[in-house]
């Protein structure tokens, strides 16, 4: 099979392939339903797989390329979901007991609009539980391998996603980025993934976090495919209200614009900062370094107040969780554990439904927003965004793109930090600051540690940069060193790991 | 109640407004339809739906802040957080410190003003049924059924000062904030059907003295009258304690109708803490200068402007009548006395048929021909119909409605009000008429004239019944009267 692989990217090659009729979408989905057979059994990224549902799908796209109708931009493009996207009829479960057993009676936006652009539905994937997690040990479900190496985490909430995409699985995923649930994922599993603006993708369907930081974004294994799934998904949605009222994005576009004249300035304290592994920090500066020697200009900013992003993160995410949680009460929907009154049952469903992490964080927010304690938690780490916010929009005075790590260290060995929520926490530390200010990032992979685990590079843009960020990353990518094959890798991905390197 | 004890009274009124759709989704907003059929993702919180706010429930909300000469502000929904199984997500989005309407003013038809702190918006809850317990209470049932179709339909919750003084005071003010809220289009006000809610704040005080005493918040208050007798008795509960040296604890109670008592629902230290936070997944509500003035110039004038223009226009029939000129008003029944008083009849019987004889059909009142009505009246005011002649008449005018104006036109705009009353079949007996029918009834009845003749006096009301019945009602009483008399000798 070398349809996967195209100059620009698998999916982009793939639709080009079979909107031509040259490659038919049944073939495309057996071979990735092939490639799941093959790999999903070490690697567990999928909690379903839709094989009737995307047989089906692929088939109505083969009959409109016979009718000589476009099927879209993704057409017969196979594409996992976050299981915390709500699919019509098809199980959604946020990797949680709690929601055993119940089918959402509509679609997510996004999973609308990539339907409606040609892509087969393949799969749910795994995530940590309500996408509360760094490492995707959280599912209820079990944890997610990295492909890379079966013994490491793929990084979380997104692991799923990220290890689907990275193992060849499917050559696209959509996650959600509420700490850096992308962008983590993304970089220890050696794949490109993108965190739009806040509001730039509509959030219906998106089963809640914490609401004024979930954005949904794009997997892929190059840019231009990233690109061009976030162009599907993008632009005003009526049904959500913190939607922005702009036109689809249209990044793909600006793909070969290169870096001449763009400022991007290396912020320290995402290279620099306590607890970056050296590795990382020399990946870093050679992607500086690689820009540089592609025309941009490179300079070092700080923002010493990205100090506070952590701890402002940790309140005001487990605040929003505790509210948004609240309604999984066995009233109305999924698990149901009775009791001898409303109360009781509400309290023995919570208890038996909920994992550990969910329950701790909904236990820090339920404090952070209590009586006499609001002002000082909650409130405070309001505050604490606003000023993170100002920070970083007057460093965007002097630079266009912030160049950062994606994580502090490569991937780590499963249940190396299941029992210190702490140092969990800290593997988002470069991720937190996009979301707190509702600014886009990339992480785009560049190299490796000793062992072979991929580094990611993150770059950061202000609001509704999304074309200028995917422009720098584009050069970033070509001038990336090749990553080898994962050690758990289908067919789908060829010979060269990457297929953004090559030629067809 | 002791005089010494002044009692004072704060309400807060939650109405549902009456939009077609609910507050963030496109069901339907409706009362009294099958269980669990206005539904959707949104307003039974299914996870991952997304709450967008109805336009149509902010204009109305701003009516009302409108109507009661509220500042509008730029406003924020919070979260109220709570576990309760007719909340579908478990919060409730509501107004908190950032209401949409601030600080206004409702004038009572006694003359007094009770201040108004703020009215917000806010989504309604489900409803929830108890079976296999007693009358439907969760009290021994086997299990609870919840309806949502009532969950998100908008709500807006008006919270007056503490200035209210009296249940008669209360009773007013909820009666003046309904007649508002009907009039402004933004609810219908139907306490019975809950669209309207009335939860009162009690406190009492020595009389003279500034600071407040402890106060009780009741709730079920289904009706005005409830209301009224709910706080009545909350107030004899709190002085009857004080007097026995005991202390009012802060607690909310339940008004129990059946028992004409209130009973304790949960004290403060129950009380739950609401976690309010900024609602997230709605912005900022910010109606422009252009909006609020369009809603402004939209307000026809409220009861309160109506009934000083009607008390003008009467005078000094207007004295003592303070009943009649708000019965008046609330059935928007103030045009057929303007244009009765306008054709020269005199206000007082211009407000007394239409307070009485017209607001008994107020539907046939709004839709009946003026000049219609106003030609009775003018009859009546002439003596030529008498005042059980033009009530009985005016009933089949307003039975008519809009046809009223044929019916009257028909018999041809030309002639003397006599004439007209005549081919109505409404023209006076004359006298003589009627001393034949009096002579009839006395002849047919000669058991009962001797037992008149001996004395018995109240017999004048059978005989000149017999004769209002024989003259279908045209006879005039007093020439009944005259002629009983007279045979009396
Ligand atoms: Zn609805």
């Amino acid at each position: 099979m070398t349809a996967a692989v195209g100059r620009r990217g698998p999916a982009l090659a793939l639709a080009a392939a079979v909107r031509a009729g040259e490659v038919s979408a049944a073939d495309v989905v057996e071979e990735h339903l092939a490639a799941i057979a093959g790999c999903d059994g070490e690697l567990h990224a999928f909690l379903v797989v839709l094989a009737d549902e995307a047989r089906a799908a692929a088939a109505a796209v083969d009959r409109q390329v016979a009718a000589g109708e476009d099927p879209g931009p993704l057409a017969g493009v196979p594409i996992a979901l976050k299981d915390n996207l709500c699919t019509r009829g098809i199980p959604t479960t946020c990797s949680s007991r709690i929601l055993e057993g119940w089918k959402p009676p509509y679609d997510a936006t996004v999973v609308e609009r990539v339907r409606a652009a040609g892509a087969v539905a393949i799969g749910k994937t795994n995530l940590d539980e309500f996408a509360m997690g760094s490492s995707t040990e959280n599912s209820a479900f079990g944890p997610t391998r990295n492909p890379h190496d079966p013994s490491r985490v793929p990084g979380g909430s997104s692991g799923g996603s990220a290890a689907a995409v990275a193992s060849g699985m499917a050559p696209l995923a959509l996650g959600s980025d509420t700490g850096g649930s992308i962008r983590q994922p993304a970089a220890l599993c050696g794949v490109v993934g993108m965190k739009p603006t806040y509001g730039a993708v509509s959030r219906y369907g998106l089963v809640a976090f914490a609401s004024s930081l979930d954005q949904i974004g794009p997997f892929a294994r190059t840019v231009a495919d990233a690109a061009l799934l976030f162009d599907v998904i993008g632009g005003h949605d009526d049904r959500d209200s913190t939607s922005l009222d702009r036109p689809a994005p249209r990044c793909s576009s600006r793909l070969d614009d290169g870096v001449g004249g763009v400022r991007i300035g290396v912020l320290r304290e995402l290279v620099e900062g306590e607890g970056m592994d050296p590795e990382v920090r020399g990946r870093i500066r050679e992607a500086a370094e690689a820009l540089a020697g592609a025309g941009a200009s490179v300079e070092e900013v700080s923002v010493p107040e990205l100090r506070y992003a952590l701890p402002a993160y940790y309140l005001l995410a487990p605040a929003e969780a505790s509210s948004n949680l609240a309604r999984y009460d066995g009233v109305r929907y999924g698990l149901r554990v009775d009791g001898p009154d409303v109360g009781a049952m509400n309290a023995a469903t919570r208890a038996a439904g909920f994992g550990p992490e969910v329950k701790r964080r909904i236990m820090l927010g339920t404090y952070a927003l209590s009586a006499g304690y609001y002002d000082a938690y909650y409130g405070q780490a309001q505050k604490i965004r606003t000023l993170i916010i100002g920070a970083l929009d007057s460093a965007y005075g002097r630079v266009d793109i912030l160049l950062g790590a994606t994580t502090p260290t490569t991937a780590f060995a499963l249940g190396d930090k299941v029992d210190d929520p702490l140092a969990m926490y800290l593997n988002d530390v470069c991720t937190i600051p996009s979301n707190l200010a509702g600014h886009p990032a990339v992480s785009v992979p560049f190299g490796t540690d000793g062992l072979g685990l991929p580094v990611g590079a993150q770059l950061m843009a202000p609001a509704l940069e999304e074309g200028l960020l995917f422009q720098v990353a584009a050069v970033l990518e070509g001038a990336a060193p090749a990553l080898g094959l994962p050690r758990v890798a289908a067919a789908t991905l060829g010979s060269g790991g990457r297929a953004g390197g090559e030629d067809s | 109640m002791s005089g010494t004890w002044e009692p004072v009274i704060g309400l807060e009124v939650h109405c549902e407004l009456k939009t077609a759709t609910k507050l963030f989704c496109g069901c339907r907003n409706a009362f009294g339809d099958e269980p669990n059929t206005n539904v959707c993702p949104v307003c039974l919180g299914l996870p991952g739906s997304l709450p967008v706010l109805n336009e149509g429930a902010v204009e109305l909300a701003m009516r009302i802040g409108t109507a009661l000469h509220c500042e509008i502000r730029p406003s924020v929904f919070h979260r109220k957080n709570y576990f309760y199984p007719d909340m579908p997500k478990d919060y409730q989005v509501s107004q908190y410190d950032a209401p949409i309407n601030v600080g206004g003013r409702l004038e009572l038809p006694d003359g007094s003003t009770v201040g108004i702190e703020r009215a917000h918006l806010e989504e309604d809850t489900g409803k929830t049924g108890h079976i296999g317990g007693e009358g439907g209470r969760i009290h021994g049932a086997a299990h609870s059924l919840v309806d949502y179709n009532r969950a998100g339909v908008p709500l807006v919750e008006i919270v007056s000062r503490p200035d209210i003084f009296s249940a008669a005071q209360a009773r007013l003010y909820a009666g003046e904030l309904r007649a508002i809220l009907v009039a402004s289009g933004s609810s219908d006000g139907r306490m019975e059907e809950g669209s309207m809610r009335v939860d009162a704040n009690v406190s009492v005080r020595p009389a003279g003295r500034a600071e407040l005493g402890t106060r009780c918040e009741i709730k079920n208050l289904n009706s005005l009258h409830s209301l009224a007798r709910a706080i009545e008795h909350e107030i004899g509960r709190q002085v009857a304690l004080i007097e026995s040296g005991e202390r009012v604890v802060q607690q909310t109670r339940h008004w129990d109708e059946d028992q004409g008592r209130t009973v304790t629902l949960r004290s403060k230290e129950e009380a739950f803490d609401y976690r309010y936070f900024p609602e997230p997944d709605l912005v900022p509500l910010s109606p422009s200068a252009d909006w609020v003035a369009d809603v402004a110039r939209s307000m026809g004038p409220m009861p309160a402007d109506r009934r000083r223009k009607l008390t003008e226009l009467l005078g000094e029939a207007a004295g003592g009548r303070t009943d009649q000129i708000v019965g008046v008003v609330e059935k928007d029944l103030e045009g057929l006395v303007e244009a009765a008083v306008a054709a020269g009849i005199g206000p007082a019987l211009a407000l007394a048929r239409t307070a009485n004889e017209a607001s008994a059909n107020p539907d046939g009142a709004r839709e009946v021909d003026p000049i219609s009505y106003v030609t009775i009246l003018r009859l009546e005011q002439e003596g030529l119909l008498s005042a059980t002649q033009a009530k009985s008449v005016l009933a089949t005018l307003l039975d008519h409605g809009k046809e009223s104006a044929a019916l009257v036109a028909k018999l041809g705009e030309k002639g003397t009000p006599a004439e007209i009353a005549a081919r109505l079949g409404f023209e006076a007996l004359g006298d003589d008429s009627t001393a034949r029918l009096v002579s009839d009834a006395v002849e047919a009845n000669p058991g009962e004239w001797a037992r008149y003749l001996e004395g018995e006096a109240k017999l004048a009301g059978f005989f000149t019944g017999i004769v209002m019945k024989a003259s279908k009602g045209k006879a005039n009483g007093k020439v009944v009267a005259a002629e009983l008399e007279r045979l009396k000798g």
